[in-house]
């Protein structure tokens, strides 16, 4: 009684790819680590490293600073901004059998941007580190919530397309009252449009300690129930025979996947893409199964959005490209090359 | 309706000339409101230039709308003060400029004229604001962001042309022109002083393409940014590493309004409070709106760079 070999090719392309997914992640971050507009050398980084943050004799304690509070940060907030985009951009493709759905559908980030345009016009000069994410945050979920509370309302929350179309008409709504906002206080326009671009560069372990207990507990939500995003892609009906409660299901997805958006949304601005392309790269390794692409766009979003921040402080260097530029220059043409592909598979 | 009264109000004050108001003090001159009463009809018709172009300005100007901070304070530093009606609701210096609410950014053209002017004097031009006034028959002058020194000094020339103060515009340049001249050459290039200008709290920062980098560039003073100035504008974004492993020897913040920030609040950025310049207090605060403007005040603002230069190069040498 063997296995059928379809299961262990599966089986086998899983690891393989958890196996790549991981090491990636251990590249990512040390490179992340390496390279910087600040030379510093690579045996001294990884004698840093390993020895967990003691300063290597041939370090000056500038340079070791820089590693400890800027880069250190930075690659950890990188790393779970990416997660958290990729696996909310997979979740909702899952709830919502939409293969372009991504982690800003319900109208996250327009939320967040009127929450982060509202602070900036209005909050305490001096206190915009702390309110600008805050109010993005609670943007975002409040944006979300309306979403979700308009959409549901309708059909009983059986239907995809109510949601995503409140989730459409509450973005323009929102959004609309952010540039309304915006010109009528055109002096926050530069601080709100450098936030939208998405940025990395001011992160600190103020962010890390903002971002890590929102994104670990939605992770570990949508980890919990990727098995179940699978029964729920079959569709609605097909699920709830097979005793799945859709709604309900839904429902969590929806929360996990809208506090992992925004917390990333919260510290690192509006970075576009990376729920997109991870979620759909993944899927060509290892088929459609949630049961992998979920975990497996944990690892590759992280290293995919630690190795991009990385390219963003160094192509220009000692300048900054905002993050959220590379990931349009990366995702454009990946949507061409997916939308080909989808062409002539039809 | 004011033109016939005020040819007659110009007259009256050419029959009874008076000594023009002494502007030379040395410490606040640039911002001095001068009580001249030399309108030189004869000087006009004038043809001034502005950014697009020559206008042509037939008699004085009465009724002078700026939707310019900069050019408020140049017409008020040359002695036109009398003679503007109104400015914009950014233009906060003098105190004594009629503020209204109109806004030099999105400029209401009907707002404008129904202050009735003879001239209206922009800097930016958002949608054809100058065609639609010369559409109303009104003279419009722009007055554009200088690049340059010099073009800020001519600028403060045009408008003496324009309203009929072209002694004290040129007077005021010259005091203006060795004041700076004079700072400059206090200034020691070969002590290799660093800075880093900070925009927001972003770390945008200028190059010394810039205008007010120009102004550093005069005073010997090294800009850390213009490493990253290559490769395009002259406003980069740095990386925070490279502000940390510059150590400059200055920092300027020009986000102290906008942004709040101060020397308490960046020495709380991570790695901040090792900086040599934090840690000596090396730290100054810049008002956002003197440094964004080319006006006469540009001298008070070279003069602050001057000192906190020279007491950095004391500390360190």
């Amino acid at each position: 009684m063997s296995r059928p070999d379809a299961a262990d090719r599966r089986v086998s392309a899983g690891t393989r790819a958890t196996v790549i997914g991981v090491a990636l992640l251990v590249v990512a971050v040390l490179v992340g680590l390496l390279v910087g507009p600040v030379r510093i050398g690579a045996a001294n980084v990884l004698r840093w490293f390993f020895s967990f943050g003691d300063r290597p004799p041939g370090m000056s304690e500038q340079r070791a600073l820089i590693l400890a509070d800027l880069r250190l940060p930075r690659v950890i907030v990188a790393g779970l901004v990416g997660a958290s985009l990729a696996a909310s951009g997979a979740a909702y493709q899952a709830v919502f059998r939409n293969p372009l759905a991504d982690p800003y559908l319900l109208g996250a980030a327009a939320g967040a941007g009127l929450g982060a345009t509202i602070a900036v016009a209005y909050g305490p000069s001096g206190a915009l580190e702390l309110t600008v994410p805050v109010a993005a945050f609670v943007g975002a979920l409040v944006g979300v919530g309306l979403a979700y509370g308009l959409g549901r309302s309708t059909l009983g929350g059986r239907s995809t397309t109510s949601l995503v179309l409140a989730g459409v008409a509450v973005a323009s709504f929102l959004t609309a009252v952010q540039t309304f906002l915006q010109q009528q206080r055109s002096e926050t326009l530069r601080q709100v449009y450098t936030w939208i671009l998405g940025r990395l560069g001011t992160t600190g372990w103020d962010d890390v300690r903002l971002a890590l207990p929102s994104v670990v507990l939605a992770l570990a939500t949508m980890w919990a129930v990727r098995r179940l995003l699978d029964v729920i892609e079959v569709g609605d009906v097909e699920a709830q025979s097979l005793g799945l409660h859709v709604a309900r299901l839904r429902l969590v997805v929806v929360i996990a996947a809208s506090l992992a958006t925004a917390a990333a949304v919260a510290v690192a601005g509006l970075i576009g893409f990376v729920g997109l392309i991870i979620p759909h790269t993944v899927r060509l390794m290892v088929g459609g199964s949630y049961r992998s692409v979920l975990p497996l766009s944990v690892l590759f979003g992280a290293s995919f959005l630690i190795l991009v921040d990385t390219l963003a402080r160094t192509v220009v260097a000692p300048a900054e490209i905002p993050i959220g530029v590379i990931t349009a220059f990366i995702g454009a043409p990946f949507f061409i090359a997916v939308l080909r592909r989808n062409r002539r598979a039809a | 309706m004011g033109k016939p009264v005020s040819i007659v109000v110009a007259f009256v004050l050419a029959l009874s000339i008076t000594a023009c108001g002494s502007y030379g003090a040395s410490d606040d001159a640039p911002a001095g409101n001068v009580a001249s009463r030399s309108s030189e009809p004869s000087s006009f018709p004038v043809a001034v230039e502005g950014t697009s172009g020559q206008v042509t300005i037939d008699e004085r100007p009465e009724r002078i709308v700026s939707l310019s901070p900069t050019a408020t304070e140049d017409l008020f530093a040359i002695g036109a003060g009398e003679q503007v009606i109104a400015v914009d609701d950014q233009s906060n210096f003098p105190p004594e400029a009629p503020a209204t609410e109109l806004s030099g950014f999105e400029p209401n053209v009907e707002a404008i004229a129904g202050f009735e002017p003879d001239l209206v004097v922009f800097a930016t031009d958002p949608g054809d604001l100058g065609s639609s006034l010369e559409g109303l028959g009104i003279t419009a002058l722009q007055l554009d962001a200088a690049p340059t020194l010099e073009v800020a000094y001519e600028q403060i020339e045009q408008l003496g042309l324009a309203t009929g103060h072209a002694d004290e515009a040129q007077a005021l340049v010259e005091d203006m022109r060795s004041e700076i001249e004079g700072l400059a050459n206090t200034a020691d290039p070969a002590s290799g002083t660093s800075f880093y200008y900070e925009l927001d709290d972003t770390f945008y920062s200028v190059t010394s393409k810039t205008f007010i980098g120009q102004l550093f560039a005069l005073l010997g003073l090294e800009n850390i940014a213009d490493e990253a100035g290559k490769g395009g504008g002259g406003y980069p974004q740095l990386s925070a590493e490279y502000i940390l492993a510059s150590d400059p020897d200055l920092i300027f913040l020009a986000d102290t309004k906008c942004c709040g920030q101060s020397l308490e609040t960046i020495a709380q950025r991570p790695g901040w409070d090792e900086l040599s310049a934090v840690t000596r207090g090396h730290v100054v605060p810049l008002d956002d709106d003197i440094a964004s403007r080319w006006g006469p005040r540009i001298v008070d603002l070279l003069r602050q760079i001057s000192e906190a230069a020279a007491s950095a190069e004391a500390s360190s040498a």
